[in-house]
């Protein structure tokens, strides 16, 4: 039979990989001089599971590996070997390093075992052995005289037919380990030639018999060409608890054996449970069958999902159906007296959709936690870095986030976290001079927030430098010397592109990546990022995230004859302008003084081409939208209502239209686009210079 | 039909137990650590057990002791998935009342054929 391994080759690298996780975090947790026994014995599981089952699916560098490092933990959890933070430190590499030998077997590669092997020379440097020999690792034979690898025996055993003289007087307790006797001597009368004789010298008296015990032994004479080894290997469960002897009688022997009808006493049955005695009757092993299944080369990411969750999907679809067949029974026979009861019914099937929707949209959900397990790590290895001591404090790390926001929030949350260790918190002298604690903390916290997930990155250091902000952001030409701004404003300025105020860019922050990108990759995901700080007291950055990528929430717009929809999320206000305030600046651009900001304005209908409802400005509506670096006002014919939207990608079912991220389906079904704010800033800007003589006369024609 | 309880806290494992066993015709019950095996086994009778040692919750030593305390699985046949580094686990699965182990790594054929002389 084959049955194709590479099958389960997926679950392995995910369960690998949480092992791996488990084992950081555990590891994290140790102290090294009051060591835990339940957190050793987690992070000894973890390693021997992988060991198991990559040496299963034959992926040996890994199992090579585990293998030094389980011997290394099984000594620390016996208690036998001191951990120490060296020992510790080179087991967390060593967790790196096998999550990069499982990325690479993952993507098909062949592993690059350099690093391993001298995290191996390392382990085997402290376990003060000789090193294993090549591909030993899972196979090692320590057990002497235990039979695992039959085939290499019989090179050394004779090829003829023996007569073996066996005696096999077992335990009387061999019964309670499951171990039947009859067993061996179907497998033994497969060998050839089988004769049994029970010997009862030491059954008790009748009433003295316990029928769960075997007082029975027994002399076999076998005559087989089958080598010793496949003989020891029948007995190998219960040698040790046996008083087994195995002596060859004759090197070859005639073939007149023994005859079989000389009543073999093994129908001495010393067990109830297995009435059959014939042994010979055993059918061979063969389960042909099994379909060879192409292995699915394409890794499909997948998701695992609780049960519950899927539960919990079953039955509202139940409902959804009785709802259904109710509605549908309602409709063959519909007269305006059932009116109340057809409105009940659709009440009843709003809700069950909007419940069916939530749970589907929970089936991707999965804890924030996974994103923030990787920051204790982090931490640890930047602040020994900096010389920094820092304590991390984590909440809410079973708050729900889409599987795609998750990933995607992975990048601008480590940023934040790198930022706050760098130029957020101080060094401990620093501290101590500021009247502060010498060890600062960073926390993560996560939760809910009317619809939106919030994440928090706080940290108790030095805060942002207003001033410092100030004249970098004039010595960059992103504000004038002169311009009034406010803290806030200040603040934001951070997230402006190209603004870094470290003053030299050091290894942890400095990587050419400013805030703006932090920004811009958070919008993308639907949502916000602020900072409040306050100057020697700390810094936090408050992310907004939507529950899901899936869905929106969005503001229909009206332009012309179509209805857009601006996501609510970059919608700051909405106003009716007044044309005392709109100027136009050199290079053609409208701009919009909205209290002490100018604010530069978008026509839609322009930018679509479609012909707006209003040509007046002042009978327009003015809706202000947030991108990452900038406020604009977009020009609209009127307000409609605001709707969750489902999001349809417009790639997957057309192609990328600039100046839209998606379309949705509306309640009367026609289609409606979804505007992509960032995008469109862009485009305009592009639009501007091109038609720069036609916007000012339209422009002038509509002021007129 | 031959009712087997494949007990591992790796799903990779399990599954490929899993599916080996079913491919050639057995009804397999799965449970990851040993508590949720005992309970399995008490909620119906299975006619073998393989298990895994280390496991969280309860591993496969304890839970060979407890499926020996009951009368239904007195003399079920239990075998160990064992590594051959833990040597010493062999004579203690034993002690607690194992028919046997079978060493991983293995691979489906070498499963099945202990499984099918064990059930004979």
């Amino acid at each position: 039979m084959s049955i194709d391994l590479s099958q389960f080759h997926q679950v392995f690298f995910e369960e690998s990989f949480e092992g791996l996780q488990l084992m950081e975090s555990s590891l994290l947790d140790l102290d090294c001089d009051n060591v835990d026994s339940e957190t050793i014995n987690a992070i000894f599981r973890a390693a021997h599971s992988i060991k198991g089952s990559s040496s299963t699916f034959g992926f040996t560098a890994v199992a090579e590996f585990t293998h030094v490092l389980e011997t290394l933990l099984d000594q620390v959890r016996e208690g036998s070997r001191q951990l120490t933070a060296e020992i510790v430190d080179l087991l967390l590499q060593s967790v790196d390093c096998l999550r990069n030998l499982l990325t690479g077997l993952q993507a098909g590669q062949t592993p690059d075992a350099t690093h391993s092997r001298e995290l191996i020379a390392a382990f085997n440097r402290i376990l003060a052995v000789k090193p294993v020999a090549q591909g030993a690792g899972t196979q090692s034979a320590t057990q002497a005289g235990k039979i695992d690898q039959p085939a290499k025996m019989e090179a050394g055993e004779a090829q003829g037919v023996t007569r073996w003289q066996i005696r096999f007087v077992p335990d009387s307790n061999i019964l309670r380990t499951g171990n039947e006797p009859l067993r061996m001597f179907r497998e033994l009368a497969e060998l050839g030639e089988l004769q049994c004789v029970a010997s009862v010298d030491r059954l008790p008296d009748l009433n003295q018999l316990n029928p769960e015990e075997c007082h029975l032994g027994w002399d076999i004479s076998l005559t087989t060409a089958a080598p010793r080894s496949k003989i020891e290997e029948i007995f190998e469960w219960v040698a040790d608890e046996s008083d087994i002897s195995i002596e060859a009688v004759d090197a070859i022997v005639p073939l007149a054996t023994p005859q079989p009808d000389a009543e073999p006493a093994q129908r001495v049955s010393p067990s109830a449970t297995l009435p059959e005695p014939m042994p010979d009757k055993v059918a061979p092993v063969s389960v042909g069958k099994e379909k060879e299944k192409e292995s699915a080369k394409a890794e499909s990411t997948s998701i695992r999902v609780s049960i519950e969750k899927i539960d919990s999907l079953v039955n509202l679809v139940g409902e959804l159906v009785i709802t259904q067949s109710m509605l549908g029974q309602l409709g063959t026979e519909f007269d305006m007296s059932k009116l109340t009861r057809l409105q009940e019914g659709l009440a009843q099937l709003e809700h069950n959709t909007r419940e069916l929707q939530e749970n589907v949209m929970r089936i991707r959900m999965l804890p924030i936690s996974f994103t923030f397990s990787r920051f204790p790590r982090m931490v640890r290895d930047l602040s020994r870095q900096l010389g920094k001591k820092i304590e991390l404090k984590l909440s809410g790390e079973q708050t729900e986030l889409d599987k795609t926001v998750l990933e995607k929030i992975g990048d601008p949350l480590v940023h934040l976290v790198r930022n706050a260790l760098d130029h957020g918190l101080e060094t401990p002298e620093q501290r101590r001079a500021a009247g502060k604690s010498e060890t600062g903390t960073i926390t993560l916290h996560a939760y809910h927030q009317g619809g939106n997930i919030m994440i928090e990155i706080r940290d108790d250091g030095r805060g942002l430098n207003r001033q410092k902000i100030r004249a970098k952001a004039i010595s960059n030409n992103l504000i004038g010397e002169n311009d009034p701004l406010s803290d806030e404003q200040i603040q934001d300025l951070i997230f402006r592109p190209g603004f870094s105020t470290a003053e030299k860019v050091t290894d942890v922050s400095g990587r050419g990546v400013g805030m703006d990108v932090v920004r811009r990759n958070i919008n993308e995901l639907n949502g916000s990022i602020e900072v409040r700080s306050e100057e020697g007291i700390g810094s936090t950055f408050t992310i907004r995230l939507p529950l899901t990528l899936a869905i929106l929430d969005g503001q229909l717009i009206q332009v012309g004859d179509q209805v857009y929809i601006v996501p609510l999320v970059s919608i700051v206000e909405s106003l009716q302008p007044k044309l005392a305030l709109v100027n136009r600046v050199a290079g053609g651009c409208d701009v919009f003084r909205l209290r002490n900001e100018y604010i530069p304005i978008i026509h839609l209908a322009e930018i679509f081409g479609i012909r707006p409802r209003n040509d007046n400005l002042e009978k327009s509506l003015l809706v202000v939208v947030e991108t990452g670096t900038a406020k604009v006002a977009l020009v609209v014919d009127d307000l409609l209502g605001q709707q969750q939207v489902v999001i349809k990608s417009m790639e997957t079912n057309y192609r990328k239209v600039e100046g839209v991220s998606g379309a949705t389906i509306l309640g009367d079904g026609t289609v409606s686009l979804i505007l992509d704010i960032t995008d469109l800033v862009q485009m305009a800007g592009v639009h501007q210079q091109h038609k720069n003589g036609l916007r000012l006369v339209s422009s002038r024609a509509a002021q007129g | 039909m031959t009712k087997i309880l494949a007990v591992d806290d790796s799903a990779s494992m399990r599954q490929m137990v899993s599916f080996t066993l079913q491919g050639a015709g057995y009804e397999v019950v799965e449970a990851c650590d040993g508590q949720e095996a005992l309970n399995k086994a008490k909620q119906s009778q299975v006619d073998l057990v393989l298990s895994d040692v280390n496991m969280p919750v309860m591993d496969g030593i304890a839970l060979i002791k407890q499926l020996r305390t009951l009368p239904n699985y007195k003399f079920t046949p239990i075998l160990m998935l064992t590594t051959e580094s833990a040597a010493d686990k062999k004579t203690e699965g034993k002690a607690a009342g194992a028919t046997g182990w079978i060493v991983k790594p293995f691979n489906p054929d070498q499963l099945l054929n202990t499984i099918k002389k064990v059930l004979g």
